[in-house]
């Protein structure tokens, strides 16, 4: 287990380490920033300062070294633009992304562990039959459309929601909706599954032999079992929910970090998207390796399942 | 000459046969639905009433033709440059398909071939193979994929190509655990006592064999580009204007939503369907060719 783990840690670095060189290959061939930061009517030695200034002059590789130096320490520069340090913009938008994610989770739990439990205890019933469609509709609804279908009748024709942007709790409920229904879809089916498998149960036939109330086997005995491998999806979905965000945030104008790294790349303000991306991607992959960690713990099999680990 | 003769009819009519029991067992929704998809993507010309991307101006923003003030000739209404929905739609379905086929055959070729020399040669190969997947599966798809298509431009050769390298694997993974359980039948072993080559024997022995997951998962895969190459569109960093994206389609409309709410509505509602119909029939397809791959 140890073994895996320090092996897992160990690909984390390397792919951050990938993802930063990356963006920052990409960001030195996207355009002279100079250019976007200066008056039109600025002269070349004015160029050439702010060049020297902002360390472009020196050699890539150069370039190169200051920037992972900086990445590393926590230092990624200054905007562009609002010339404040980035970290300070990432600060103000990511607990947003984090409080979206986390709200988003409950809501998936809360609709899809009930719904599930029921499909699973009235199997083949009309109910079960209108849950399944509901989890089918889930995985094929674009958020982005459904996020736009939900402000329209929500905010726009009822008026009963902010249509967008961050305000009080109400502001939540139509983005953690839209996050919701996909993944929320996905718990139902997954506590369907392992319901049916765990009502099958020698010690669940036990219970009821026992004369239990069938509501006390159903919400006590079953779902206790049957919450380990939706629980552990839970942290898969903020996985999820973390790599739709640009796209959520876009569509409820909410103040994220996928948003901020979007203005960056609409403004050119390549500092910001730098470092956006890298901390975006560094939560992004200890949440997956939570995910990884928690599923090996539970099901050994995977860690054998690897070459070489 | 003459039984061959008497034999014809019979097999054509036996071929006929076979065929349409084979077409009788597809799930009926997601074959029409499909169906109508592909149609409509080959056939946008003749289809579309309307050109998709010259509008009329004195046409903008009507609504569909079973709404007050919408009339027969734009059945799904107009959008604010008064060009037609519904033929923007057809044409948006030859968009999604060709992003979406384009880009799961590249990032198919690249993650068979990794899968099936990862799986075939095991060792070091193998392990630094995967783990090049692994790191690629653990990268934010969508954030990357936005942030490449906004510094090398918007176009479709760029979208597909970002794309397609993010998904490779996806398919390599799933190809390699084929091949690694393939690898152990005798016949195999019986291939590389009469000397034939590696190559050989991935190509003639494994490779037929893997097909069918292949298939299941390209199917899977299609489904998921569409929704990646809308959310980047959608953004507007992936197929660039005035193509009739259907991501595009719903960022334009997305601006109209307080007045013509219809603009973003049936590309989306278009979009779902197909979505719906891919993974249906992706689901179809895997439970018949391969009920191993449940998990995937």
């Amino acid at each position: 287990m140890q073994r895996y783990i320090l092996g897992r840690v160990a690909q984390l670095v390397v792919s951050l380490l990938v993802v930063v060189t990356f963006v920052f290959l990409l960001s030195r061939l996207s355009g002279d920033p100079v250019l976007l930061m200066l008056d039109v009517r600025a002269t070349e030695e004015e160029k050439q300062a702010l060049r020297v200034h902002l360390g472009l002059d020196k050699p890539l590789p150069v370039q190169y070294a200051v920037y992972l130096a900086g990445m590393a320490t926590g230092d990624f520069g200054r905007s562009v633009l609002s010339r404040r340090p980035v970290l300070e913009h990432i600060g103000e938008r990511l607990p947003n992304t984090l409080m979206l994610g986390g709200v988003g989770i409950l809501f998936s739990i809360a609709i899809g562990v009930p719904i599930g439990v029921y499909s699973a205890v009235k199997r083949g019933t009309a109910l079960d039959h209108v849950a399944r469609v509901f989890a089918v509709m889930g995985q094929a609804v674009p958020t982005f459309w459904l996020g736009i279908m939900l402000i329209l009748v929500f905010g726009v024709w009822l008026g009963w929601l902010p249509p967008g942007g961050k305000s009080g709790p109400e502001s939540f409920i139509l983005p953690a909706i839209t996050l919701g229904y996909f993944t929320g879809a996905a718990i139902m089916r997954l506590t369907r599954s392992s319901m049916l498998e765990v009502l099958g149960a020698e010690y669940v036939k036990f219970a009821r032999i026992k004369g239990l109330h069938e509501q006390v086997v159903v919400w006590k005995h079953a779902l206790k079992n049957a919450t380990i491998p939706v629980l552990t999806f839970s942290v898969m979905l903020f996985v999820i929910f973390l790599g739709g965000a640009v796209v959520t945030e876009t569509v409820f104008a909410w103040p994220g970090l996928g948003r901020l790294i979007l203005e960056g790349i609409n403004t050119r303000d390549y500092p910001i998207v730098q470092g956006g991306v890298m901390v975006f991607s560094a939560i992004y992959l200890l949440a997956n390796l939570m995910v990884d960690i928690l599923y090996s713990y539970f099901n050994p099999k995977i860690r054998y399942a690897r070459p070489g680990g | 000459m003459s039984t061959v003769e008497a034999q014809r009819p019979v097999l054509v009519g036996h071929g006929l046969r076979k065929a349409w029991s084979l077409v009788r067992q597809l799930p009926p929704t997601s074959s029409i639905l499909l169906s109508l998809v592909i149609i409509g993507a080959v056939f946008a010309e003749q289809l579309a009433p309307h050109h998709p991307t010259e509008g009329e101006l004195r046409m903008r923003t009507r609504p569909a033709a079973w709404v007050e003030g919408g009339s027969t000739t734009h059945l799904l209404g107009t959008d604010d440059q008064g060009r037609d929905i519904l033929s923007r739609i057809i044409y948006g379905t030859r968009i999604s398909l060709a992003v979406s086929l384009t880009a799961v055959l590249l990032a198919g070729t690249i993650g068979t071939a990794i899968g099936l020399i990862a799986g075939y040669k095991g060792g070091f190969v193998d392990a630094l193979l995967m783990r090049l997947a692994d790191i690629g599966l653990s990268m934010p798809l969508i954030l990357i994929a936005v942030v490449v298509t906004a510094v090398t431009g918007a176009s479709f050769r760029n979208v597909i190509l970002v794309i397609g390298s993010l998904l490779w694997p996806r398919f390599a993974r799933q190809i390699r655990g084929e091949t690694l359980s393939i690898k152990e039948n005798d016949y195999i072993a019986l291939a590389r006592v009469a000397g034939r080559s590696g190559t050989y024997i991935v190509w003639r022995h494994i490779f037929p064999n893997v097909v069918p997951s292949l298939l299941v998962v390209s199917t899977l895969q299609v489904a998921y580009v569409i929704l990646v190459e809308g959310s980047l569109s959608f953004l507007g960093v992936g197929v660039p204007p005035p193509h009739p994206a259907w991501g595009l389609m719903i960022a334009e409309g997305r601006q109209l939503v307080w007045t013509a709410p219809w603009v973003a509505g049936f590309p989306g509602i278009a979009m779902g369907l197909t979505l719906l119909a891919m993974n249906m029939f992706g689901d179809w397809l895997r439970d018949k060719l391969d009920p191993k791959l449940r998990q995937v």
